[in-house]
């Protein structure tokens, strides 16, 4: 695979054969072979180009780099010569001149991983573009959501909340219908697509419609500023009617489960009750997310030592 | 620099080409004698004597049209010099086929009083390569809050006003535009679309938009403005001119307005008749402009819309940009693109492909701008300036970033096979562009 830009254009075979990677890996995290180093990376730099703050998915990328035994850079738009005025494509290719062997991009503006992909010659990893796509994202929530689910063929899942500017949402649409699930999308008009319909997904405008059918509820966060731009009357009115909380949650089946991509607005999307009740998955999202990072690295990074490194060991992905 | 366009010229004669020109209603194998600047004389073939002329043309094969005219270009003098000069963009006009071009009011400063416009006014004379009319603000600054000085700017040369890329929202201050404009005898050229409801989009709003994660810009947003523009050309009797129409029921409005005969016209371009929304999934900004690359339904409405003579004009939205403005994030880089090199060919191909008639074809690109522009151009008329574009109807080329004369390269056609090409430019009698010699 030469770059990971979207969820889109992933083959069922590709995100199995990710997953399957990610689920061997885990083995070396915390299981039976744990402590025994993978090193796949070993030699490889890979830049972290963050042109948008993150917690979550730029220090999951670095210790997903580092646990294959790459040399992780991380490069923040905040303290460089972006705030120069020095354009993308720049940055770019001046980092590259120095001998990047990989971006992990996060921008702001959709299309800028395919913009990196076409001005220089480093594979690329889109760690979230604008509203477009966050494939790793959606990566581990299929991860997670199989592991819990052990399967995610015929589920029902319900993703809720601000769907038109979410790439979260994107991302996990198109691979978990690539993996035969049965995906619903639930939010404000004002904060659902024009035309859902054309996502391949069913969509209500209550979650009290969709919840009680639900294997797994995605809530996603809410921007705080849509209230400025006439999305929203307010926030709490977004709480009162789409927010996720302890009577809703009432609604859900015995054994579905929450999945939230962080970071939480607590009292907004989820009530802090059930964000921490144990049918919520975050915190599992998060674990997953360097195994599969982790998997998706070697998959861009090192393809052809990964498929060897698996046949030594004896695994099959 | 010398002025290009006074001073001596010689006598010329095209021979044995096919002329069209719907002016006249002509359409058939003519010689055409230039003396003196103007059309002299348009006869059967052979019965000028080449005796007659100093320098000869054989146009055997080629299509001998009226000069071309675009009402619609940026040449981003003064304040843009990077982007395009005067001298430049009416080189890329004469290359591409145009005698005359209108550039808008937005350079830096804005052309919206009487010193701006004599400054164009004075360097088209000195460093322009064919007719330069000027196109003065209707706003001043562009900012939608205060006329320009409407009269003062028609004094020095103004033909036309607006406020181009910057709708005017206020729709009382357009009311008031339209009202004023009407003493001295100008059209007002509205870009429409209602910038509240584009609000931060880029791109057509739609079922792409969305799986590209770019912020949708809706048809309803110049569909809108399209109607208010209509609705007050109603209630002010003022002429207004749609600038590069893109929707299907945009022309719906248009249609109704004209059926009731009301001065409304519209203009298409290149780009909106060629393409659509999708050459924007690979996020080249090449395919960024406003109104945004529409579908494939309204696509084929506008083409029907010039078959018609719904769509009066042809004109480009000549928009240089350096990499600078364009070699960025999608939704960060400026709108538009160049296009003086490539209308003709490219809407050339509905010709050929049978859209529209050759006649309704060269009359967009004649007739329609200039009674627009109320000039007395775009006519082969004996007596009148000869202002001649010999083109090359059948010659298959590909467009190639050395062909350009634009300061800016930003097109999406580089790399595309086009079929006809310009010939020769003639304007006001002199040769302002050979292709054989460039």
């Amino acid at each position: 695979m030469k770059h990971l830009i979207a969820a889109a254009d992933l083959k069922v075979d590709e995100i199995q054969k990710i997953l399957a990677v990610a689920k061997i890996f885990s083995s070396y995290v915390g299981g039976k072979n744990a402590g025994e180093p993978i090193a796949l990376l070993q030699g490889k730099t890979v830049v972290n180009l963050f042109f948008e703050n993150s917690t979550r998915t730029r220090t999951s990328f670095e210790i997903a780099i580092r646990r294959l035994g790459g040399g992780a850079l991380n490069f923040s738009a905040s303290n460089s010569s972006v705030q120069k005025g020095e354009t993308l494509i720049d940055t770019a290719k001046n980092i590259a001149a120095m001998g990047a062997h990989c971006w992990v991009v996060r921008h702001a503006s959709a299309g800028s991983p395919s913009v990196l992909a076409k001005n220089t010659s480093v594979p690329v990893i889109n760690a979230g573009d604008g509203f477009h796509e966050h494939p790793t994202q959606g990566l581990l929530d299929a991860y997670t959501i199989q592991e819990k689910l052990g399967k995610i063929a015929g589920k029902r899942i319900v993703i809720l909340g601000d769907i038109a500017h979410s790439r979260v949402a994107r991302s996990n649409i198109y691979i978990l219908k690539k993996l035969g699930a049965s995906v619903a999308v639930c939010g404000p008009p004002t904060l659902l697509p024009p035309n859902p319909e054309v996502l391949g997904v069913d969509f209500a405008y209550r979650p009290e419609e969709l919840l009680p059918q639900a294997d797994v509820v995605m809530a996603l966060r809410i921007q705080l500023e849509r209230q400025n731009r006439h999305q929203l009357p307010s926030i709490a009115e977004y709480s009162k009617f789409w927010g996720l909380n302890r009577e809703r949650a009432k609604l859900l089946k015995k054994d579905a489960i929450i999945l939230h991509p962080g970071p939480v607005n607590r009292g907004v999307e989820l009530d802090p009750e059930v964000a921490d009740s144990p049918t919520s998955v975050i915190l599992d999202q998060v674990a997953n997310g360097v195994l599969v990072r982790m998997a998706v690295l070697a998959t861009v990074v090192n393809e052809e030592g990964l498929n060897q490194w698996l046949s030594q060991k004896g695994h099959r992905a | 620099m010398p002025n290009r366009l006074s001073g001596p010229t010689e006598s010329i004669l095209i021979r044995g080409g096919r002329v069209i020109d719907p002016s006249q209603n002509l359409d058939s194998e003519q010689d055409i004698l230039i003396e003196d600047g103007k059309i002299a004389a348009i006869d059967k073939p052979g019965a000028i004597p080449a005796s007659r002329a100093s320098k000869v043309i054989e146009a055997k094969g080629m299509w001998v049209l009226p000069g071309l005219l675009d009402i619609h270009v940026h040449l981003r003098e003064p304040g843009l010099e990077y982007k395009e000069t005067i001298e430049t963009g009416t080189r890329a006009a004469v290359a591409g086929g145009f005698t005359s071009v209108a550039c808008m009011a937005n350079t830096q400063p804005v052309n919206d009083t009487p010193y701006v416009t004599a400054f164009i006014r004075e360097r088209a004379k000195s460093s322009a390569h064919c007719r330069v009319f000027p196109i003065g603000a209707v706003t001043k600054g562009l900012k939608g809050e205060e006329l320009a000085e409407i009269g003062g700017m028609v004094s020095e040369g103004v033909k036309a006003l607006s406020d181009d890329g910057m709708p005017v929202m206020n729709s009382y201050l357009m009311r008031k535009a339209m009202d004023y404009s009407k003493a001295f005898g100008v059209p007002i050229i509205s870009h429409a679309e209602d910038w509240n409801l584009v609000g931060q989009g880029v791109m057509n709003e739609g079922p792409l938009s969305n799986s590209l994660g770019l912020r949708g810009n809706p048809a309803a947003a110049e569909e809108i403005m399209v109607a208010r523009e209509i609705a007050l050309c109603r209630l002010t009797k003022a002429p207004v001119h749609i600038a590069h129409i893109s929707t299907e029921i945009a022309l719906e409005h248009v249609r109704r307005a004209k059926d009731a005969g009301l001065p409304v016209t519209a203009e298409a371009s290149p780009h909106h008749l060629t393409l659509t929304e999708e050459c924007v999934g690979t996020y080249d900004t090449n395919f960024k402009m406003a109104p945004p690359l529409r579908n494939e339904k309204d696509v084929e409405a506008l083409q029907k819309a010039v078959a018609e003579g719904l769509v009066d004009v042809i004109a480009t939205d000549h928009a240089p940009h350096g990499l600078i403005d364009k070699a960025l994030e999608f939704d960060q880089a400026a709108n538009g693109i160049i296009g003086l090199q490539t209308a003709v060919p490219l809407t050339l191909k509905l010709v050929h492909d049978g859209v529209i008639s050759l006649k309704r074809w060269v009359h967009a690109l004649t007739v329609g701008p200039s009674k627009l522009l109320n000039l007395p151009y775009g006519t082969l008329q004996v007596g009148k300036a000869a202002d001649v574009t010999v083109l090359s109807p059948k010659e298959i080329w590909t467009l190639d970033s050395s062909h350009l004369f634009s300061k800016s390269h930003n097109t999406p056609f580089l790399g595309w096979k086009l079929q006809g090409r310009i010939d020769k430019t003639i304007v006001g009698g002199k040769i302002a562009y050979d292709s054989d010699t460039k």
